[in-house]
């Protein structure tokens, strides 16, 4: 982080993702988090999970899991109605969440929801313009997260021009801008060719955010989360090493998770 | 086609015209198609007046003739309805080429013919020389509602995106044997139309949550761009860029006072 900071012109500035003062709350904390859709279908079920400082934890299971519906509760666009839910001490409620989604940074799975402005410079800005920043502080931010991304010169590009690999770092870019700080990431690396998955996992690797991960990507979780937390059916299944939960072989099996033919776990 | 790159309409070039501020020539714009509307249709010569000056901007904004005339052929339906005025309409009737014809048709004619023609070159002109996220920075300015510029904002930036599902779901149509050449065939392209308003209303719901997530709370944020002109630059090129709506004022005027 600090390597990225000098990077990104100085060591005076503040990280890209901010540390936060008080280093004894963990940075998510959730328990007893229950949720049923409208037609009462219990979508999760007495949901705990602790993230702790500097953490990058993958968030597994099978399609339906309740992993999309969990990471909407997180900067509480579906608001917690059973369930203790913080953020850095901050409890997600209502008079909180201008606050909430500036720490909590969500990175939606296509890009191309998370990108609507005209420009790549102006997507980047409009996070931090909602949450008042303005003038020279802007244009730094807007500076600072497109250079951590590498994409620099594609500022005044429109999104809709550039790659999937390059539209996946502009969006991570637009919320870094926020100041996050916990980075969720919803199937980063879905949609993206070989070398654009490896590129945006150094990058991920390089930001070294507290994060939450959901992916179908097996490796990808092992690659860049040393914590994996399974969920199915709306419940935490397990919470383990990732090396450890994806050698269980039996365990993946009976959630309807498979790595990929010939990949070992080391 | 997308905000931030114009389209088949904008043609990229650094003319003064293209310099103009994008609010100074969307009003000059309104001003002389309204004048075109206003003059009376048997004032001949003031369309010529109007022609004129139209082409002299044209040629100051080096819009190719033929660009302009391919892009004027989206008028070709009101030009039928304007051929079909002269033998449709009653009154009075004169002989043209041994056809025996309107008198108030062909005025009629001329009139949709001249203002539409005039008015359609009018917007190409303002078009070519301003990118489509420059009208929605000018119309910022003039004041116009944010929520009416959000929605046109967002429909620039994602009618590419909708143009390029339909593309797709045309093709996975064509590959499945679907070849809908007559009307009684449109069923699947029917059904495609409503699957692409269904997938289309789901994004924009994801488009909301990804936007709301960044803090958006039914503001549109302000574009933070430095002033790059002086005031008295302003004055000056308010006065020429409107210059052709007053021009325009001036024959309108002379026209209806004449007539």
């Amino acid at each position: 982080m600090d390597e990225l900071n000098e990077k990104a012109g100085g060591t005076e500035t503040a990280p890209l993702i901010s540390r936060g003062n008080d280093a004894a709350n963990p940075v998510l904390e959730l328990s007893g988090l229950t949720y049923s859709y409208p037609d009462g279908t219990e979508a999760l079920h007495r949901i705990g999970l602790r993230v702790e400082q500097g953490e990058r934890v993958a968030l597994l299971g099978p399609n339906g899991a309740g992993k999309t519906t969990l990471t909407l509760h997180l900067n509480g666009i579906i608001p917690a109605r059973q369930g203790h839910l913080a953020i850095d001490g901050l409890e997600v409620a209502e008079p909180n969440l201008r606050e909430i989604r500036r720490m909590v940074g969500l990175v939606f799975q296509d890009p191309e929801d998370q990108l609507f402005m005209p420009t790549v410079r102006e997507d980047v800005a409009f996070g931090p313009i909602n949450f008042g920043v303005r003038g020279t502080d802007l244009e730094e931010r807007v500076r600072r997260a497109l250079e951590a991304v590498g994409m620099t010169e594609h500022a005044d590009r429109a999104p809709l021009r550039l790659s999937g690999g390059q539209r996946k770092r502009v969006a991570l870019a637009t919320v870094l801008a926020c100041d996050p700080r916990l980075l969720v990431l919803d199937e980063p690396s879905a949609g993206l060719e070989p070398v654009a998955r490896r590129e945006l996992a150094e990058l991920l690797l390089e930001l070294n955010p507290t994060m939450l991960m959901v992916t179908h990507d097996l490796p990808y979780a092992l690659q860049l989360c040393p914590r994996s937390v399974l969920l199915d059916g709306g419940q935490v299944v397990a919470d383990r090493p990732t090396a450890e939960l994806l050698a269980d072989t039996e365990l993946l099996a009976a959630h309807r998770l498979e790595l990929p033919y010939g990949f070992r776990p080391e | 086609m997308s905000a931030g790159d114009g389209g088949v309409l904008h043609l990229p070039g650094d003319s003064a015209l293209h310099r103009l501020a994008p609010q100074i020539k969307l009003l000059a714009a309104f001003g002389v198609v309204l004048c075109v509307v206003a003059t009376p249709r048997a004032a001949f010569w003031a369309f010529g007046g109007f022609a004129l000056l139209l082409g002299a901007l044209a040629a100051v904004a080096r819009i190719p003739p033929g660009w302009l005339a391919r892009r004027l052929l989206i008028e070709l339906p009101f030009v039928v309805l304007a051929l079909v005025l002269p033998f449709a309409l009653g009154g009075e009737r004169t002989e043209v080429a041994g056809l025996a014809l309107s008198v108030p048709g062909l005025l009629a004619a001329w009139n949709i013919l001249a203002k539409g023609t005039l008015g359609l070159f009018c917007s190409l002109t303002l078009a070519a020389t301003t990118s489509p996220r420059e009208l929605l920075l000018g119309l910022q300015r003039l004041r116009t509602p944010t929520t009416l510029i959000m929605i046109s904002s967002l429909m620039l930036r994602y009618v590419g995106v909708v143009i390029g599902e339909a593309g797709r779901m045309r093709l996975a149509r064509i590959s499945r044997g679907d070849s809908p050449r007559f009307l009684w065939q449109a069923n699947a392209t029917a059904r495609g139309v409503g699957t692409l308003f269904l997938r289309c209303y789901e994004r924009g719901e994801r488009v909301h949550l990804a936007m709301v997530a960044r803090g958006w709370s039914g503001e549109l944020p302000e574009p933070n761009e430095p002033r790059q002109v002086t005031r008295g630059q302003e004055v000056r090129n308010w006065l020429l860029g409107l210059s052709p709506a007053a021009t325009s004022a001036v024959i309108a005027g002379v026209a209806v006072w004449t007539s």
